[in-house]
């Protein structure tokens, strides 16, 4: 298998016309972990939606490459199909289909018809996961994400993306609304998965999951780009003193979307 | 366009018909009748649905099936009932004709009748005479007298005071003629009795225009359970009636799991009368419309005795440019008190042009009762889609998925297995 290569070029992304990523650049490669921290509003999860393919969110201009291919043009299935995950924020509950039903599908969904899993194999490896994960098996069985509490419908985020292997996770904060022990089980679902195949990009806002998963790159983004960008000391330098020099340092004043600096 | 709704049929066609079959007397005597109220009876009027420019009266009538061994029923059929050790109480009508038929010997023995229903006029003729047009009476409308004149056959079920059986009784009508589907079924459950009936109605007919008039009439006495299974699953030439009563005694108890997948024009009316005090019903319905039909589908509830308890719960998916209004009517009659009515109608709409219509309608004139309803049209959560999609999933399979997943609370509810999974793979061939 080869490494897997994201590599985004001034990505400008709107939603109902309103400019929310303006001029993005990064790259991602195999083996490494990103983390893009920053404050409330200012356009993390809004690219890792428009990175999905997400309907509401447009790219009015820029080049996103996944593997030497276009990313942009694929539909949002073939991104997955690619090798592209996102473990979202706000996972969409679905009634009447089992999580077991759901993974089931989506794992046959990336394989050549013919080639679908054994459901023994299957239930081997989701029992294992599980176990990893410390969720209770009685959630295969449960419809998907419905009634789930918010820790539960993140650890079944990670769930999702160990059983489906992807070669580069994007995590929307995986970490809010998690206790510290749901924290570090998700933590080591994500370093389970570290490897020179897999990449993975981890937007937050607190260091707090950074002491668990240590990631090879920082970016800090502010008004729709990425305005800093350092090593794992640069995560500590914010949690020890937050995001005010870095404004200070490059004069902004209002760091949200739709403020200019 | 006007359409002729004039019946074609006159005294002299049904007298010769209802000989040729040496059909009793009194069944002749019955036919005429419905034939003269038919002329003057108005149309059925479904709420909401125009069926005036439906043809429903103009139709070859009959057909000929031949009777046969198991092993040479169609495959459709056999995987309908199962395995001939599976299948031991089954009648099976094949355009109109009755070509198969099972019953276990400890199921005669226990006073049981199963037998089509022309065979059981002439050989129980004053327990047919007791149930038949009863529920639904000949004079109700156009289609009800139409019916009662030309009816063809049907299935004729009687289950004496205090036998529970265990084993489904099932039936499959089957038609694969351009002629009409005009059947009758009867279900007649004594006091303290337990039966479950599952019906299925198949035809191949896609192109001919034709008609289905469909009458069962479900008798629970006092203390009795019936469950009654059916999945319509009629082709498009196909121009549907089909009309569902019950009438449940004291403490009796009548559980409808319906599966409405007809491709044509269809009318249905599901309706339960709770006459005796403390009788329960349960209606669960579910159905898909694809291409350009388009439906009516009441589910219909009249508490009548004191402490009766009804629940209508109907999940519908709407494709391409299919429409369905969905009618769910509780009524509780003065008198009926600590009476309870609870009715959910839920529809999604697949495609812009897919329409779907949920109206739940309390009618109360009691005050010490208690009711409730919910109702819901919508169409996919694009987000839902998202997120399945997201996942690797394609578009057809997520929809596919969300389909399941919503009409799975009825289908998992529904009371027997075999019902269950037949649901299931009809579904199935019907979002793909």
């Amino acid at each position: 298998m080869s490494a897997p290569n994201l590599k985004i070029e001034d990505l400008r992304v709107s939603i109902e016309d309103k400019e929310i990523i303006k001029g993005l650049d990064l790259e991602i490669n195999g083996g490494e972990i990103h983390a893009i921290m920053g404050p409330n509003g200012t356009g993390k999860s809004t690219l890792s939606a428009a990175l999905m393919g997400h309907p509401k969110y447009e790219v009015t201009s820029g080049k996103v490459t996944f593997n030497g291919e276009d990313l942009l043009e694929m539909e949002v299935d073939e991104r997955a199909k690619a090798g592209l995950f996102l473990a979202m924020q706000y996972p969409s509950e679905v009634s009447g289909i089992t999580n077991a039903d759901f993974l089931r599908s989506a794992i046959n969904a990336k394989r050549e018809e013919g080639d679908e899993i054994s459901l023994m194999k299957f239930i081997r490896e989701l029992d294992k996961k599980m176990d990893h994960l410390e969720m209770d098996n009685a959630f295969a069985h449960r419809y998907l994400n419905e009634g789930f509490s918010g820790g539960e419908k993140k650890r079944n985020e990670i769930l999702q993306m160990m059983m489906l292997e992807p070669k580069l996770a994007i995590l929307d904060e995986i970490d809010s609304g998690l206790d510290i022990d749901a924290l570090k089980v998700v933590a080591k679902g994500v370093n389970e998965m570290r490897s020179p195949d897999f990449g993975c990009l981890i937007i937050t806002h607190y260091q707090r999951l950074l002491n668990y998963i240590t990631p090879d790159k920082v970016h800090v983004m502010m008004q729709g780009r990425i305005v800093k960008s350092g090593g794992p000391e640069l995560a500590q330098r914010l949690e020890a003193e937050g995001y005010d020099w870095i404004k200070e340092e490059l004069g902004i004043k209002d760091e949200t979307v739709g403020q200019e600096a | 366009m006007s359409v002729d709704t004039s019946l074609r049929f006159d005294k002299d066609y049904v007298n010769g018909f209802s000989s040729s079959r040496q059909e009793p007397a009194w069944l002749q005597e019955l036919r005429l009748q419905a034939l003269e109220l038919a002329q003057n009876l108005p149309m059925p009027k479904p709420d909401k649905t125009k069926i005036d420019k439906w043809n429903f009266t103009d139709f070859k009538h009959e057909a000929t099936g031949n009777a046969v061994a198991f092993n040479e029923l169609p495959e459709d059929v056999k995987a309908l009932i199962g395995s001939e050790e599976d299948a031991k109480n089954v009648l099976v009508i094949h355009n109109g004709t009755p070509v198969y038929f099972a019953l276990e010997q400890e199921v005669k023995e226990q006073g049981v009748i199963y037998t089509d229903l022309l065979t059981a006029a002439k050989e129980h003729e004053d327990l047919v005479k007791k149930y038949i047009m009863k529920a639904v009476a000949t004079d109700e409308n156009r289609l009800t007298a139409i019916h009662a004149s030309l009816f063809l056959n049907g299935a004729f079920l009687y289950v004496p005071k205090n036998v529970e059986l265990s084993a489904p009784i099932q039936a499959v009508y089957y038609q694969d003629d351009e002629a009409a589907i005009f059947n009758h079924v009867i279900v007649a459950a004594e006091d303290n009795s337990s039966v479950t009936y599952v019906e299925n109605y198949l035809s191949t007919n896609d192109s001919a225009e034709s008609v289905a008039n469909i009458v069962s009439e479900v008798y629970a006495g006092a203390g009795a359970k019936v469950v009654y299974g059916a999945v319509d699953n009629l082709a498009k030439g196909m121009t549907t009636y089909v009309n569902r009563r019950g009438r449940a005694e004291k403490d009796a108890r009548i559980e409808w799991a319906l599966g409405q997948f007809n491709d044509g024009n269809t009318v249905s009316d599901n309706t339960t009368h709770l006459i005796g005090d403390g009788s329960f019903t349960d209606t669960k319905t579910v159905t898909i419309g694809r291409g350009d039909q388009k439906q009516n589908f009441v589910a219909q509830i009249f508490n009548h005795g004191k402490h009766s308890e009804g629940y209508i719960l109907t999940h519908g998916v709407m494709k391409d440019s299919a429409s369905s209004i969905f009618n769910g009517i509780t009524k509780i009659e003065h008198g009926a008190t600590k009476s309870h009515g609870e009715q959910t109608e839920r529809v999604l709409m697949l495609s812009e042009k897919a329409r779907g219509d949920a109206n739940p309608i309390l009618l109360i004139d009691e005050d010490d009762v208690t009711a409730g309803h919910a109702a819901s049209v919508g169409r996919i959560d694009p987000l839902q889609m998202f997120y399945l999609m997201s996942r690797g999933i394609s578009k057809a399979e997520a929809e596919r998925l969300i389909i399941h997943g919503f009409l799975a609370p009825v289908v998992s509810q529904m009371p027997l297995e075999s019902v269950k999974n037949r649901l299931v793979e009809v579904i199935e061939r019907k979002v793909r």
